[in-house]
């Protein structure tokens, strides 16, 4: 009753009549509506952005900060590219390049990039929550599976959303998807990128249909127990078999194999079973067949120090002796397209003592430790039809091609959008981080541990290549497919120029796309042949095929002789001077001067202006420069119109080419070349390697 | 005296944890000598990209005040702006010498990285490593750098790249060397990259480089070599030391 009585007195009060009404209504509204600003006050970002005041308020450039500050939540909004940021509310000092390493986080302006903050908002590249207003929220949501703030280490994944080409801003995104290509990950899972595009893999395994012809069983087992204990740069991951697996495996793929067709048929005792070990000299005599045939350009061989030597697009060479039986051996050398039509090693013409000093000195690379524990048991039918099962089930014909087994589709997971994985979906092993990145990076780095039964192998992995694969895979994020075309950087696209005719096999012969690209398709380990034939004179080109030399000893990859005949040496110079012709000038337009005083100008602008001899070498006996060709005998080389067009624009005629663009008038590029088209040499034919 | 009490539980602590990695070992009972100083033995002054491992491990060596190496001496780093260690504190070994790896933090700039032990009576003995750790444009620097410039301005060869550095009749400066370029402005360094050596009175042996690069590539290579000088550029660089 009491009670009644006093809530009766107090509405009395306040609204006992319409003033009394009037007056309580407005304080009421006056809270409610206190309540917005009150609620903002305390906002962390309005916390954020009073320490930023504070913060400049002292400096010398205070007033102008000022003004251009501007306080609350700040949004950008980008339709076109899905982008909704409220970054810039707390990140309030992104665009005051003054105060650069004066101020802490949020507060430090964001570093020079090359693309603007307006136009690509914050979260395209470093993700996160954008319409959160909260650093946990912003930075670290994790709890709902949405996207954190990338680790700064696989930064780059977020340029290769749209960048498809390489720039070198990103070595680490570049770096990825080559490893991609090379450790054959696309073999067993897709990997599509933007607009059609698709990685593909660069490893070339060898085909298995006739493995016994090769190796033997027991250099199979140990091989697949653990390819890097043969190779130490083995891209072949380690299935961690089991003793009774890799017996069983071994035993299938010697019974699958079939003899080659047109090899010449195999000696009786043919096992690389430690060959009686030649003379030393003969040694020496192979060693130096090896080195002057140039095959530590692809090959390589670990030297005393146990430091590999050689390039790495053929298998390492160390134990080749221990693995291959020598008539194997002999015929691979002599021929290698007879066993695998497919292989990216050029069909030498060895001479019977070249290839009996090559095939002698890669005999004799043996490790006699690396099958000394291997003792198998004839096999039994059971153990074949047990490996052939374990090969089908691992997916071994996802890589090799192995008689009676089919090659696989889709027989790994699709990892087109592997970047954009829910965590919702995924399965963390116990204490590992709950983030996309710490996932992705333990399924390169111990696949087994996510489950014992799971049939992803083991790599052997730098952490390096761990961050760039990781990386790269990050890249193939939801977000990258709804990009819009516009905005889209297209890489090289995949090109199936294919020469035709009789150059065109000899071509394939001697597998030049396995160093030069031409037309889009090759390797780029040699120069690019596409406009060769504008590039080059008739006559330098055949002696430069019948005998090879280099201008630059330093380098370690150099063209091979291949023992062309007259004949075919013709076909390739006709063919090439035919037709890798560049459209954008014509041989014959450039008669260079050939008087003294021409050429004295040339000299001096060669030497003083230009200062050419920094790079290029034209008296052996007082040039010294070799960044460059040497340039000796450019003038028996090189045709006159090539050079005054390269003087003038080198980029447009080798793009990416080291020789600055130096934009030479006509004048200067005449006079230089009427020097350089008189350096005939000595006579003696060289190598040019540009790169 | 607080400070001694907190190092010492603190080692006692590490002590504990190296000593319970290894259960077989017998109790390690600290240094038989006391450190008096720290010394680097390798992996100072290596130029990293934020956020990312330094390429080489850190090895620092524990001596006593003879300039002998001490053995199972205690040792913990310190890294500001999220610079992290792995392992992040351990004991010296035999050779008194501990191996560990740095990742850099996520802002551009030179990083002193403070290796720590403990001395007579409880002083902590300190040593000062400096890393660098390059950001987005800076990287885009070093890539150029390694591509067009390298080859006369490193004077070091690598097995892919031989130097033409000696080959010159002008002498190429290292990036490194910040006693020289230091002195340069910005807008000669930049103008030497854009329009070669005679820009600036030099050599024509620099060649000009403003038609093969870009304005924003030029940009980047200056702040790549203001980046990786030493001594320290002190007008761009920005130190992240231990607070």
């Amino acid at each position: 009753m009491a009670t009644r009585n006093s809530l009766g007195s107090i509405r009395r009060k306040l609204f006992g009549d319409s003033a009394r009404a009037f007056g309580t209504l407005g304080v009421v509204l006056l809270l409610l509506l206190a309540i917005v600003p009150a609620r903002d006050y305390f906002r962390e970002w309005y916390r954020l952005q009073k320490g930023y005041l504070r913060l400049i308020h002292g400096r010398d450039d205070a007033i102008t900060l000022q003004r251009r500050f501007q306080g609350g939540v700040h949004q950008t909004w980008i339709p076109a590219l899905n982008v909704v940021d409220r970054c810039g509310s707390c990140h309030v000092a992104m665009k005051e390049v003054s105060l650069s390493g004066a101020i802490a986080q949020p507060f430090r302006p964001h570093p020079t990039v090359p693309h603007s903050l307006d136009e690509f908002g914050c979260v395209l590249c470093h993700r996160g929550q954008g319409v959160a207003t909260t650093t946990e929220e912003a930075h670290r949501s994790t709890l709902a599976g949405e996207e954190p703030i990338i680790p700064a280490r696989y930064f780059e994944s977020s340029c290769g959303q749209c960048h498809l080409d390489k720039p070198t801003g990103t070595p680490r995104l570049n770096t990825g998807r080559n490893l991609l290509a090379r450790y054959g990950c696309a073999h067993c899972h897709t990997i599509d990128l933007p607009y059609g595009a698709r990685i593909m893999p660069t490893d070339d395994p060898p085909p298995l249909e006739h493995i016994a012809e090769k190796t033997t069983r027991e250099w199979i087992y140990a091989w697949i127990k653990n390819p890097q204990a043969y190779s130490t740069a083995a891209t072949m991951p380690n299935f961690q078999l089991k003793d009774d697996d890799a017996r069983d495996i071994s035993a299938f793929l010697i019974s699958q194999s079939t003899p080659v067709a047109g090899a010449a048929p195999q000696s009786a005792a043919s096992t690389p079973a430690t060959p009686a070990t030649p003379d030393a000299a003969i040694l020496q005599a192979g060693a130096s067949a090896y080195g002057e045939s140039f095959c530590a350009s692809c090959h390589a061989i670990q030297n005393t120090a146990g430091l590999l030597v050689g390039g790495n697009v053929g298998p390492e060479l160390t134990r080749a002796g221990t693995k291959l039986k020598p008539d194997w051996l002999r015929q691979w050398v002599r021929n290698p397209k007879v066993y695998d039509p497919k292989t990216a090693m050029p069909h030498y013409r060895f001479d019977d003592k070249q290839l009996s000093l090559i095939a002698g000195f890669l005999g004799n690379k043996t490790d006699s430790d690396f099958l000394a524990n291997v003792h198998l048991e004839p096999a039994t039918a059971q153990q074949i039809a047990h490996g052939r099962l374990l090969v089908t089930e691992m997916g071994c014909a996802t890589c090799h091609d192995i008689n009676g087994v089919h090659h696989p589709d889709n027989f790994a997971p699709d990892l087109t959008n592997v970047g954009s994985r829910p965590l919702a979906k995924i399965v963390f092993f116990q204490g590992m981080p709950r983030t996309l990145p710490a996932y992705v990076e333990a399924k390169i780095r111990q696949p087994r541990k996510f489950g014992a039964a799971l049939k992803m192998p083991q790599f052997t992995l730098s952490t390096t290549e761990v961050d760039d694969l990781v990386t790269a895979l990050l890249a193939q994020t939801d977000r990258a497919r709804a990009i819009p075309a516009s905005l889209h950087v297209a890489g090289r696209t995949a090109s199936n120029y294919d020469p035709a005719g009789q150059a065109g096999r000899l071509m394939h012969d001697l597998n030049c796309f396995s160093c030069h690209s031409i037309n889009g398709r090759g390797g780029d380990m040699a120069p690019d042949l596409t406009w060769e034939g504008s590039s080059v004179q008739r006559d330098w080109l055949f002696k430069f095929f019948k005998n090879p030399n280099t201008l630059r000893p330093a380098l370690i990859r150099r063209m091979p002789k291949f023992n062309l005949t007259d004949q075919e040496a013709n076909t390739l110079t006709d063919y090439i001077m035919t037709v890798y012709q560049t459209p954008a000038f014509d041989r014959e337009s450039v008669q260079p001067a050939s008087d003294a005083p021409s050429i004295e100008e040339g000299r001096q602008l060669f030497y003083s202006k230009y200062a050419c001899q920094a790079c290029h070498i034209v008296d052996p006996q007082k040039d010294k420069g070799y960044v460059g060709p040497t340039l000796t005998q450019v003038g028996s080389r090189l045709n006159a119109a090539w050079i005054f067009q390269w003087l003038k624009a080198p980029q447009s005629l080798r793009p990416g080419t080291l020789e600055p663009d130096w934009q030479m008038s006509d004048a200067d590029a005449t006079s230089l070349t009427a020097f350089l088209v008189a350096q005939k040499g000595s006579g003696k034919t060289r190598e040019a390697k540009r790169r | 005296m607080r400070l001694l009490l907190g190092i010492s539980s603190v080692t006692i602590l590490m002590l504990g944890a190296a000593c319970s990695r290894r259960p077989p070992q017998p109790v390690v009972k600290g240094p038989a000598t006391v450190p008096a100083a720290i010394v680097e033995v390798s992996g100072g002054k290596q130029v990293s990209t934020v956020g990312t491992p330094l390429d080489l491990p850190l090895v620092i060596q524990v001596n006593d005040a003879q300039g002998v190496a001490v053995a199972g001496a205690p040792v913990w780093f310190h890294g500001a702006n999220g610079v992290a260690f792995e392992p992040s504190s351990g004991v010296t070994g035999s050779d008194g010498q501990f191996t560990f790896a740095a990742t850099m933090g996520t802002v551009a700039g030179l990083y002193k990285i403070a290796a720590l032990t403990t001395g007579v009576a409880g002083k902590t003995i300190e040593l000062r490593i400096e890393e660098r750790a390059l950001g987005f444009e800076q990287n885009q620097g070093r890539q150029l750098s390694d591509l067009y410039c390298a080859r006369c301005h490193d004077p070091e060869s690598t097995a892919e790249r031989v130097s033409n550095h000696d080959n010159l009749v002008a002498q190429a400066h290292a990036f490194s060397d910040g006693a020289f370029l230091n002195k340069m402005s910005d807008a000669d360094l930049v103008s030497i990259i854009q329009h070669g050596g005679p820009a600036l009175g030099k050599s024509a042996e620099m060649p000009p480089y403003g038609h093969t690069l870009s304005k924003s590539d030029i940009l980047a290579l200056a702040a790549y070599i203001r980046a990786v000088a030493d001594p320290p550029n002190q007008s761009r660089e920005a130190l992240y030391a231990q607070k």
